[in-house]
């Protein structure tokens, strides 16, 4: 079980992380979304031991990461963000290296080794420098080099980065497998790579957890809020926001500005229905309504209303 | 222990999969004979003490040159998270890059034993003793040059910034000696402690005492744990 307790972590004036708190239990595929900044990786790298918490504390099955990095680390295969590997070293060399490191005894790397080829589909490219190789296929030897020594938790900070259709649908489609007895904490900003993977999500925005809960639960907690998508011609951007004058209870989403028209999205509790206020509305503003579709909650929609603020503004 | 030797392992293999290991051999070989050959025949004679002279002045640009990528490199690429990462002390990563470097070192050195295996086919006598007090000296000297390039390597990502600094430092501690004139007579002995030139001069003169040996000792156990300290600084940025 991994268990992080009011875990902050800032640089200098950067508070990355604040007061986060969460359990991954044994078992268990964690999927842990965010937008770009949102203190995913600083979070995961407090895990690993790479970094040291500001405040809190983080267990792996109740040994506090920070007291005892050694023994974590023996415990935890690692696949860190950008996927840095020796790009001059052959993929044998490489995970010979890793299994060396792990202390894998020589009579069983054979094996291991063997394994993680066939798992990972490495066979055709194992005395090829590491360079070489395409961007899938890295990802594949990232993937081997924290699986060699078949390690309980499995931690993967964006492991589909950069991929194409094809490569991500392999890569997730192996991630599945080895969470069958692994457990697993893998960030991801792409919400259908969570959807497609995890057992449990947890958003995170700003350094702070704004969600918690399986896929279900998501949405559920949703469930009584309806979507709204406009599309208006002659208004303008700072003028939607006025839409909410109309009922406190309507929230706006977002605002695009596509070409001369406006695309919004508008959300608001199903006890109301504003439709005949809002073309009322565009009426005395002399917008014209190209579109105005309704449309149940979806997982992307939740996602973006609960990083809609700060996203954006890092990185 | 086993984890400095896959750090060591790894690292000799990067020397000698990229050109560096073979430049570094060639062109100090090649500097050093033009050096040693050229004064050989313009005086006319041989003498062991113009390879021990030469050679730290060599190192003062090899070193650098060898050490700059080896945690420059990695913080720049992102491996050092890896590798940090990995069930290994940041102890056994820094002495295990620090033994590779001195090997690599240590080899391109002992390439110019040529020079005196023809001299002692020409016939000319030279004293075995001195020729490996004198060259146990420049292994530890180049050792001690090492850990300061190994510090310089930790504190950037830039292996050009890692070379300037380490070459910086490495040529004060090689200077000391020859400003001695300069400073006042109740620093000289210290000076002269601190600089390494003095202590050199003992060993290449085939006299190797304690306080040589304790000298670079301490230099490169104070080297060392400061690249350690500055690795696992990371942690509280
Ligand atoms: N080493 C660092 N020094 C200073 N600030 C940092 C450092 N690492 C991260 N940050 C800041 O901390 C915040 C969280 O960054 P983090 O990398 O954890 O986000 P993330 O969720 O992984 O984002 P991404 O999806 O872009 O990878 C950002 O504002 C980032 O700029
Ligand atoms: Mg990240």
């Amino acid at each position: 079980m991994i268990k992080i307790e009011n875990l902050s972590k800032s640089f200098g004036t950067v508070e990355a992380v604040k007061d986060v708190s969460f359990v991954v239990n044994d078992g268990e595929i964690l999927g842990f979304l965010g937008p770009n900044g949102a203190g995913k990786t600083t979070t995961i790298r407090t895990i690993t031991s790479y970094l040291a918490p500001t405040k809190g504390n983080v267990y792996i099955n109740d040994l506090n990461v920070n007291d005892n990095p050694d023994e974590i680390r023996k415990q935890i295969g690692y696949l860190a963000e950008h996927n840095p590997l020796y790009d001059e070293m052959v993929v044998y060399d490489f995970l010979e290296f890793v299994a060396n490191i792990r202390q894998i005894p020589a009579v069983d790397f054979k094996a291991r080794l063997k394994d993680v080829t066939e798992l990972c589909g490495l066979k055709k490219v194992i005395y090829r420098p590491i360079k070489e190789l395409s961007k899938g296929f890295r990802q594949r030897v990232g993937l081997a080099q924290a699986i060699i020594h078949d390690p309980k938790i499995l931690i993967l900070d964006e492991p589909t980065t950069g991929l194409d259709p094809n490569q991500i649908v392999e890569i997730r489609g192996l991630i599945k497998a080895l969470g069958k007895e692994k457990t697993v904490i893998i960030s991801s900003h792409i919400l259908q790579e969570i959807q497609a993977t995890a057992d449990r999500t947890i958003i995170i925005n700003n350094g702070e957890i704004v969600a918690d809960g399986t896929v279900e639960e998501l949405m559920s907690s949703f469930k009584g809020h309806t979507m709204l998508e406009l599309e208006l011609k002659n208004a303008n951007k700072e003028d939607i926001h006025n839409l909410t004058s109309i009922n406190e209870d309507i929230k706006i989403d977002s605002v695009l500005e596509n070409k001369n028209n406006i695309i919004s999205k508008l959300e608001y509790p199903n006890n109301i229905d504003p439709r005949e206020e809002i073309f009322n509305y565009a009426l005395g503003k002399n917008w014209k309504i190209l579109e105005m579709t309704r449309h149940k909650v979806s997982l992307e929609d939740i996602f973006r209303t609960l990083t809609v603020e700060g996203g954006e503004n890092n990185d | 222990m086993t984890n400095i030797g896959t750090i060591y392992k790894k690292e000799i293999l990067s020397f000698f999969n990229s050109p560096v290991a073979y430049i570094t051999i060639i062109v100090f070989l090649l500097i050093n004979s033009w050096f040693f050959t050229s004064t050989f025949f313009l005086i006319n004679q041989s003498d062991l003490r113009q390879l021990f002279s030469l050679a730290p002045l060599t190192f003062l640009f090899f070193v650098p040159a060898i050490t700059m990528s080896l945690v420059a490199k990695e913080k720049n690429d992102g491996t050092l998270e890896f590798l940090t990462t990995m069930p290994i002390s940041d102890t056994e990563i820094i002495v295990g890059k620090f033994l590779s470097a001195v090997s690599l070192l240590s080899t391109a050195l002992l390439f110019t034993l040529i020079h005196f295996l023809t001299l002692m086919i020409v016939g000319t006598n030279i004293d075995i003793g001195s020729l490996i007090s004198g060259y146990l000296g420049l292994i530890i000297l180049g050792a001690a040059y090492t850990s300061i390039g190994i510090f310089a390597s930790t504190i950037t990502e830039n292996q050009i910034t890692s070379f300037i600094i380490s070459f910086l430092i490495i040529f004060i501690f090689f200077i000391l000696n020859k400003i001695l004139i300069l400073v006042p007579d109740f620093l000289t002995s210290i000076i002269q402690y601190i600089s390494i030139d003095y202590h050199l001069s003992n060993i290449s003169k085939g006299v190797i005492d304690t306080r040589n040996i304790i000298y670079f000792g301490s230099i490169i156990t104070f080297f060392l744990m400061l690249s350690t300290r500055i690795l696992e600084m990371r942690k509280w940025r």
